[in-house]
């Protein structure tokens, strides 16, 4: 058991790599899924093809094959993806501004992939507006913008609170993949490390990377499911 | 479509059906101009639309041809196979979890009367540590990235001096993930069921063992069948991490055919759309199975059990998992 102790600063910088990805990836995500969702639910049919079309692709593609697309196919077109090389944001990551691309091409696979997910989540949200809410609002006068503002999207989000969450959980599961992908120094790619190459006793190293994993995505799921009790008796 | 645009938008009018062509149109346009600048432009400079590349894949006079199709029949009978001996396992482990945790539950509540004080408390004892042990295992597993279980399945059962063919490692850690959430998902459809169910079950005689495998389980079946074929299509796609422990799956395969003849976009087009086609084939089959489930429920004029809240949170996590 001693190498969690010996080595907690790998451990913890394990961490604290695959926390900032997942932080970064899942403000992406948000962004991007919320722009597929508008698409999806806007009424001009080409853009709703196009958000369709998005989510497909991505939803039924396993991660592997994008973050493989990620990694060796923008390498082929000539990218570094350098254009995530945000002034601010890469002195508050490190990693975003290194001359590896890796991480950025993790990042880009992650938001793409995850994206998909989002939109599901908050199409399914507005989706359970019952429609008699909208109509009473177009009847009263109210506006589009108004009445996405005032009456839809208040309960929308409702609904789509705790399958974002779900999403978020898995996503953060999912960025154990990228220590599989160049990505150097992230909490799976630490296991490899260590007991591949140091030569430590496989058991700590898993329960030690395991924690870390678990720190993450249990106490959010457990938020959720309070969250979900607690919806469950408003309704 | 209709149907959910209708939720926020009122039946277009005449001068609304025309706004909304015009701007079709344009956005078409743009849609079309943006394709070709952002993608067709750069691939096409890269000479990414060569048929040097596209050929081995595509042109079946060409040498490769042959030779790269069997290698890629070759992957997805992997893939299939890894697939489905991990979604059986995953249903069969799942499903005696799930009851598991159902019978511990209820053991938990029950007080052990008429027995010697000292043997009930420890009865008692003993059914609320499995119970809080159970849930703790549910917990971690759930909450481990599948590609983490494979890896240490891989990694792990080595060092115990288990080895086995590397199919094994990718089933059991697929299993390991799997049906913990099958589990999650089948006991959830139990507890949401009416509790007449079971109270009508046991009012006629049943055992509680009978009550759940008679009453309980093939009701739950029922109503997660939609969530159940979604985690197939995980499964379908987690086949995919394979390529960690070197096994021969589709995106492995691909990974060799691009080391000999370095066209990475093309072969992973390809494997892609083979995913895709797979995975949306089963999604469709999902939504169809819902849509039945929901139309039965109608005509049969019986109050419906409904598909607990939970549902679609799992559904979510399901879908969401790789």
């Amino acid at each position: 058991m001693s190498v969690l102790i010996d080595k907690f600063d790998v451990f913890a910088g394990g961490f604290w790599l695959t926390l900032q990805i997942c932080v970064l990836a899942a403000i992406g995500a948000l962004i991007l899924g919320a722009v597929v969702a508008v698409l999806r639910i806007s009424p001009v049919p080409p853009l709703r093809a196009v958000g369709t079309a998005y989510v497909n692709v991505f939803r039924n593609m396993p991660l592997t094959v994008v973050m493989f697309f990620a990694a060796f196919g923008l390498p082929a077109l000539g990218s570094n993806a350098d254009f995530l090389r945000v002034p601010v944001l890469d002195s508050l990551f490190s990693r975003l501004g290194t001359d590896l691309p890796y991480f950025r091409f993790a990042l880009i696979a992650l938001v793409l992939y995850t994206a998909a997910f989002v939109c599901e989540a908050l199409r399914s949200g507005v989706n359970a507006v019952p429609p008699g809410q909208a109509e009473a609002a177009r009847s009263l006068g109210l506006t589009f913008g108004q009445n996405l503002r005032h009456v839809v999207l208040p309960q929308s989000w409702k609904a789509s609170v705790v399958p974002l969450g779900s999403v978020i959980i898995a996503m953060i599961k999912n960025s154990a993949l990228i220590g599989f992908f160049g990505v150097v120094g992230d909490l799976s790619q630490t296991a490899d490390q260590l007991t591949s190459a140091e030569g430590y006793a496989f058991i700590p190293v898993a329960i030690g990377i395991s924690i870390g994993y678990l720190i993450m995505t249990v106490p959010l799921g457990a938020l959720l499911d309070r969250l979900e009790k607690r919806q469950a008796v408003a309704r | 479509m209709s149907q959910q645009t209708s939720v926020l938008y009122d039946v277009p009018g005449p001068r609304q059906r025309r706004i909304t062509l015009i701007s079709s149109v344009v956005a078409t346009v743009l849609l079309a101009v943006g394709a070709y600048f952002l993608i067709y432009r750069p691939l096409d400079d890269k000479g990414q639309f060569s048929m040097e590349l596209w050929g081995p894949l595509v042109d079946p006079s060409n040498e490769n041809f042959s030779q790269v199709w069997d290698r890629i029949g070759l992957g997805l009978k992997n893939t299939l196979t890894a697939a489905a001996l991990a979604i059986v396992a995953s249903l069969v482990v799942g499903t005696l979890l799930a009851v598991l945790r159902i019978q511990l539950k209820s053991l938990t509540r029950r007080r052990f009367t008429g027995m010697a004080t000292p043997v009930a408390y420890l009865l008692r004892g003993l059914s609320v540590t499995l119970s809080a042990v159970t849930r703790v295992c549910v917990e971690v597993f759930r909450g481990l990235p599948v590609v983490l279980t494979i890896f240490f399945v891989a990694r792990g059962f080595p060092e115990f001096g288990i080895s086995f063919d590397t199919l094994w490692y990718l089933v059991i850690g697929l299993t390991v993930y799997n049906s913990v959430v099958i589990a999650e998902i089948l006991r959830s459809g139990m507890e949401g069921l009416p509790g007449g169910q079971a109270e009508a079950a046991a009012a006629i005689g049943l055992s509680p063992a009978q009550t759940t495998r008679m009453i309980l389980l093939p009701q739950a079946f029922r109503i997660m069948l939609p969530a159940l074929i979604s985690q197939l299509v995980v499964v379908l796609k987690d086949t995919s991490l394979g390529f960690i422990i070197s096994y021969e799956e589709t995106l492995n395969i691909g990974k060799q055919i691009i080391g000999v003849l370095d066209n990475p976009i093309q072969v992973y087009v390809v494997i892609a759309a083979l995913f895709i086609l797979a995975n949306y084939s089963l999604s469709k089959l999902a939504q169809f199975v819902q849509r039945r489930l929901s139309r039965g429920r109608k005509s049969a004029g019986t109050p419906a059990p409904q598909a607990p809240p939970t549902v679609l949170a799992s559904q979510a996590e399901g879908t969401g998992g790789n």
